[in-house]
């Protein structure tokens, strides 16, 4: 569904962000990128949806070349995506129900009684029911995250990507979400690539963990293999989470 | 059209040379890219008599003519005023203050009107537009439209284009309007010219050419304002000092560019 090949991005300051990554994400997979901070996982997702362009290498979504896709077949190929934003990216002069209709009211020809459904739904998944009225600013910042996802879910894409779709969420609503990640992908077979440092999250609903370090892919690998993981970068991650290789959340570091 | 730009991987100018050539073609990209703006505008009015777009258009048009009354109607007065005294005072040494009516109309239809006019909404109006933008690119709003395939072009610089390009000229005549009803007052009171006398002398000096001159000054500052300030909107990055940046840049280039457009527009015509 998404293959990067060979994908090297350099920024103006010479710094090598992404170097040489390769590595492909199956239709409906839920597929997790953890790493430290800087090591280019938000860089990853943007390349997806070409809001940043490969240096060298290329980055292709059901077999269309998004590196190089400019007006309509760049249109085409994003109108496949929902993006959620760290911060929710919610436009601040309206209010939620129309942020979330936006997308609906502007690329399709529904009415606003099937967008007013749609959205209601939507609030309603991300735990926003009855804050349609409110205005981004009388949000908490968890709150108007998850108002982005409901932006972006709401056009049901086949693919979102999730950029720390749980960081500053109460531990509660982290897992309500990652139940909707899953809920998505398993009952309409969207695919999910997730970017978080959240690893109970990330054990919790991934097909498969890829573990970046230094701009390189380290690791690829099924939670249950991921959790048992030698790759020191990987393994000082678990361990700063008290995740042992038998599993999550006994804090210990001993094995 | 996109309006999001990539950090751009080049090495850093070894010398003065280098650093002037590249400050030399980042310029013509800037402008190459404001005019790509600014005619992509133009080309999204044919979307602007669409319902939600018709609705933006009149919330920008409240913006810029209605909240910016007060001020406009201020500095119109006082300059009015200004120019009357100033005028006036010449005059009677020559014993011809009865004229300054005249010489007040002349001057705002020309020049005044469409020039503070277009000043103030570029310091309102036009900073507003270029903070508003710029909060919006640090906060990835930009970027979630273009993800959700929304042009922000066609979004958020056409409505206020439109709302400007028929807001200056209408703040335009109002100032002019408003600019020799201050010289009455000041011609009245301090020079002793009746009421009559002034608004005739004024009157015979209304020249058509002069008046839709005026307007199509503040007609072409109407894309002026819009296109400089969303443009530095659109680039800016680096959080609240960006978006201050941003805005303090915005407001210099628009008076600089006012200026310069006021001028060519005179010479052609005059």
């Amino acid at each position: 569904m998404i293959r990067f090949e060979h994908v090297t991005k350099t920024f103006g300051n010479g710094k090598r962000v992404l170097d040489d990554v390769s590595f492909e994400i199956a239709k409906g997979e839920i597929f997790t990128i953890v790493g430290p901070s800087g090591t280019g996982k938000s860089v990853t997702l943007k390349h997806m949806i070409r809001l940043l362009t490969p240096t060298s290498g290329r980055v292709t979504v059901g077999g269309e070349c998004v590196s190089e896709a400019t007006g309509k077949a760049l249109s085409r190929i994003r109108s496949r995506f929902g993006y959620l934003f760290q911060s929710g990216a919610l436009l601040a002069w309206m209010d939620v129900a129309d942020n979330v209709a936006l997308p609906l009211r502007e690329k399709t020809n529904l009415t606003e009684g099937e967008i007013a459904r749609r959205v209601d739904a939507a609030l309603d998944a991300v735990g926003l029911a009855g804050e349609g009225a409110s205005m981004p600013s009388d949000l908490s910042g968890g709150m108007q995250k998850r108002a982005g996802l409901a932006r972006a879910i709401v056009t049901e894409p086949e693919i979102v990507l999730y950029d720390e779709p749980t960081s500053g969420l109460d531990p509660v609503t982290s897992r309500r979400i990652d139940e909707l990640v899953s809920d998505l992908s398993s009952r309409l077979g969207i695919t999910s690539v997730v970017v978080t440092h959240d690893l109970h999250s990330a054990l919790s609903i991934s097909d498969r963990i890829a573990m970046l370090g230094g701009g390189k892919v380290l690791a690829i690998e099924p939670p249950a293999s991921f959790i048992r993981s030698t790759i020191p970068q990987a393994r000082a991650f678990l361990d700063a989470q008290y995740v042992t290789r038998r599993g999550a959340w006994e804090k210990t570091t001993e094995e | 059209m996109t309006t999001i730009r990539e950090p751009l991987s080049r090495p850093e100018p070894r010398n003065a040379l280098q650093r002037l050539g590249r400050g030399f073609a980042d310029f013509i990209a800037e402008v190459g890219f404001a005019s790509t703006i600014c005619f992509s505008a133009i080309g999204c009015f044919r979307y602007a008599f669409a319902p939600r777009a018709r609705a933006e258009i009149v919330r920008q048009l409240h913006v810029c003519a209605v909240k910016s009354l007060p001020v406009v109607s201020v500095v119109a007065f006082f300059i009015g005023m200004i120019l009357a005294l100033q005028i006036g005072i010449e005059l009677r040494t020559y014993n011809q203050e009865a004229l300054t009516g005249s010489a007040v109309m002349a001057s705002m239809l020309r020049e005044m009107g469409p020039f503070m006019a277009g000043l103030v909404l570029a310091a309102s109006v036009g900073a507003a537009m270029a903070a508003q933008i710029g909060t919006m690119a640090v906060n990835e709003e930009i970027a979630a439209l273009e993800i959700l395939d929304i042009d922000p072009v066609r979004f958020l610089v056409m409505p206020r284009m439109a709302a400007l390009v028929v807001a200056v000229p209408m703040m335009s005549f109002y100032t002019c309007a408003l600019g020799v009803l201050g010289g009455a007052v000041v011609s009245h009171t301090q020079l002793a010219v009746p009421w009559a006398t002034y608004f005739q002398n004024a009157m015979d000096f209304a020249g058509e050419k002069a008046l839709w001159v005026g307007l199509f000054k503040a007609f072409l500052f109407g894309f002026v304002i819009a296109t400089v300030s969303c443009h530095r909107g659109f680039r800016t990055e680096h959080g609240a000092v960006g978006v201050g940046r941003a805005t303090r840049e915005s407001v210099v280039t628009n008076f600089l560019l006012i200026l310069v457009v006021g001028y060519f527009v005179t010479r052609l015509f005059y």
